[in-house]
């Protein structure tokens, strides 16, 4: 296959050094300037770009009253443009009530279950990723902000170490592509920074929305590697080193990606 | 098929075609789907002309590749367009779609998006008022993501 | 079934307006398998009519070959103040509708 192909020629060319310093890449850039005119044209105009549908979506859903105590969002929160302007650029963080790490599907689902008194919602349902597509609008601009601190320390420097560790039958790590050779061709495509700040973003790839989670488990199974399960640590553990790394870049949520 | 599969055909497939597709002319993309062009049009001749397709020349994905058909027409109650048909070489339903207009369109234009099965020509065949028939086509090289997605 | 329709609220008469229209649909092309290797069933939105104050203006017959979420683009003329209507149906026959109000002047 002509994509393995590329990543075997890569792998063995260039990838002779290992380990790397965790940091971030100078400067930051955006996926979206690595991409086609076209998916830039179309993440630009906010009636053609897909994933405004799961933002429209959202803001319905914001309103809607659900669970044992018949609370939406709108409850609590009042107007999202408000109370949630700022809010998606902070994930992941750790929860201050159960004292875990969640990212802002995380944050949706716990409101779910500890507020509204419902099931929460599964991932990558399309409920949850209009939600969190519609809370990450509100914050579309606004640069990510996130650093560790002493409760997510450890989660922390497990996504950094995640990050730098060689995996699958490719023998890659995150960092091989994405901090070594960002800017450079693989295949018909230029290998971005690899930054979250587009998601939840329409992949055409997908033909839908999707979280950044389901974007990692890809590059999971593109080094050949076995995806961990939605939910999972790692996963949680690589999104929070990924904000950090990624932070000073502005959100484009809904954004859009081949 | 599996995404991988496809995939893989799809890439050696469109490989094998590039070199054959550059020297080929427009009739040999419409050869193709004569019979489906006869069944679209009752048997009437398709001249090449007034029908502009726009599509890019390199598409990202096969899966929404962007692209909008102009035909040559003023519109009027009694010269204007009443149908355009978007038709694919190489997808397993050739017929894309077909978007009937009038005069009340205003203007002889449709964009949309559709879902390309490789690399190939595409084709936009515009029913006049005046019972003619016109075609245009396009060429597109559709790529894929360099890695593999399986989520 | 969601979608999202983009026209402008005034035109003079005459003008040919332009009108976009987004709907959230899979478009399933019934050539893809569920996890568990089952085939997934054919299902598009396969026809959309939009009318302007109750008279036919466009029509779209839809297959596999557009892209999931379609999207269209087209124009109306501006000829009278009042309402344009879309609607659609999909293979499964669930139907959808949307509409919009247009002030024409002069």
């Amino acid at each position: 296959m002509r994509a393995d192909l590329g990543c075997l020629l890569l792998c063995c060319s260039v990838f002779a050094a290992a380990a790397a310093e965790p940091a971030r890449p100078i400067p930051l850039k955006s996926g979206i300037e690595f991409a086609s005119e076209d998916i830039r044209k179309l993440q630009a105009d906010d009636f053609a770009n897909p994933g405004m549908l799961w933002v429209v979506r959202g803001e319905k859903l914001w309103s809607e009253a659900a669970g044992e105590r018949a609370k939406s969002c709108a409850s609590c929160h009042g107007e999202a443009a408000a109370s949630m302007k700022g809010v998606a650029v902070r994930y992941p963080r750790v929860d201050a009530g159960t004292a875990r790490l969640v990212n802002l599907e995380g944050r949706i689902n716990l409101c779910r279950t500890r507020n509204q008194g419902a099931p929460p919602f599964e991932y990558e349902s399309d409920e949850l990723l209009a939600l969190a597509a519609y809370l990450a609008y509100q914050s579309r601009g606004l640069v990510l902000a996130v650093a560790p601190d002493a409760q997510s320390r450890r989660r922390f420097e497990r996504g950094r170490d995640l990050y730098h560790t060689r995996i699958g039958q490719m023998n890659l790590s995150c960092a091989h592509c994405h901090d070594r050779n960002w800017g450079k061709q693989l295949g018909p495509e230029t290998i971005t920074q690899g930054h979250g700040n587009a998601y939840p973003a329409y992949r055409l790839e997908w033909q839908r929305l999707g979280s950044l989670a389901r974007r990692i488990r890809s590059c999971f199974y593109g080094v050949r590697a076995a995806m961990p399960p939605y939910g999972a640590a790692e996963l949680l553990d690589l999104e929070l080193y990924i904000a950090w790394r990624g932070s000073g870049l502005a959100l484009e949520a809904p954004g859009v990606r081949r | 098929m599996r995404p991988a599969r496809r995939r893989f055909v799809s890439i050696v497939a469109s490989a094998a075609a590039l070199p054959w597709l550059a020297g080929r002319g427009a009739e040999a993309a419409a050869e193709a789907l004569a019979p489906l062009i006869a069944k679209i049009t009752g048997g009437a001749p398709v001249r090449e002309g007034r029908v502009r397709l726009e599509i890019p020349r390199l598409a990202d994905n096969g899966h929404s590749v962007p692209l909008r058909v102009v035909v040559d027409s003023p519109m009027t109650a009694y010269d204007h367009v009443l149908s355009i048909t978007l038709l694919s070489e190489r997808n397993p339903r050739p017929l894309m779609a077909t978007f009937h207009l009038g005069p009340k369109c205003g203007r002889p234009e449709v964009a949309t998006r559709v879902r390309l099965n490789g690399t190939q020509r595409v084709i936009a065949i515009a029913r006049l008022s005046d019972g003619t028939y016109w075609s245009g086509t396009a060429e597109v090289e559709v790529t894929e993501s360099a890695c593999l997605d399986a989520t | 079934m969601l979608a999202r329709v983009q026209l402008p609220r005034a035109a003079r008469r005459g003008e040919a307006i332009e009108i976009r229209i987004a709907i959230q649909h899979p478009m399933e092309t019934g050539f893809r398998f569920d996890l568990m290797g089952r085939p997934i069933p054919k299902n598009v939105v396969h026809t959309l009519v939009a009318r302007y104050n109750g008279e036919e203006i466009f029509r779209a017959e839809m297959g596999s070959g557009i892209a999931a979420n379609p999207y269209l683009r087209f124009y109306a003329l501006a000829e009278a103040s009042g309402e344009i209507t879309f609607e659609w149906v999909d293979d499964a026959g669930n139907r959808g509708a949307e509409r919009a109000a247009i002030s024409v002047t002069g």
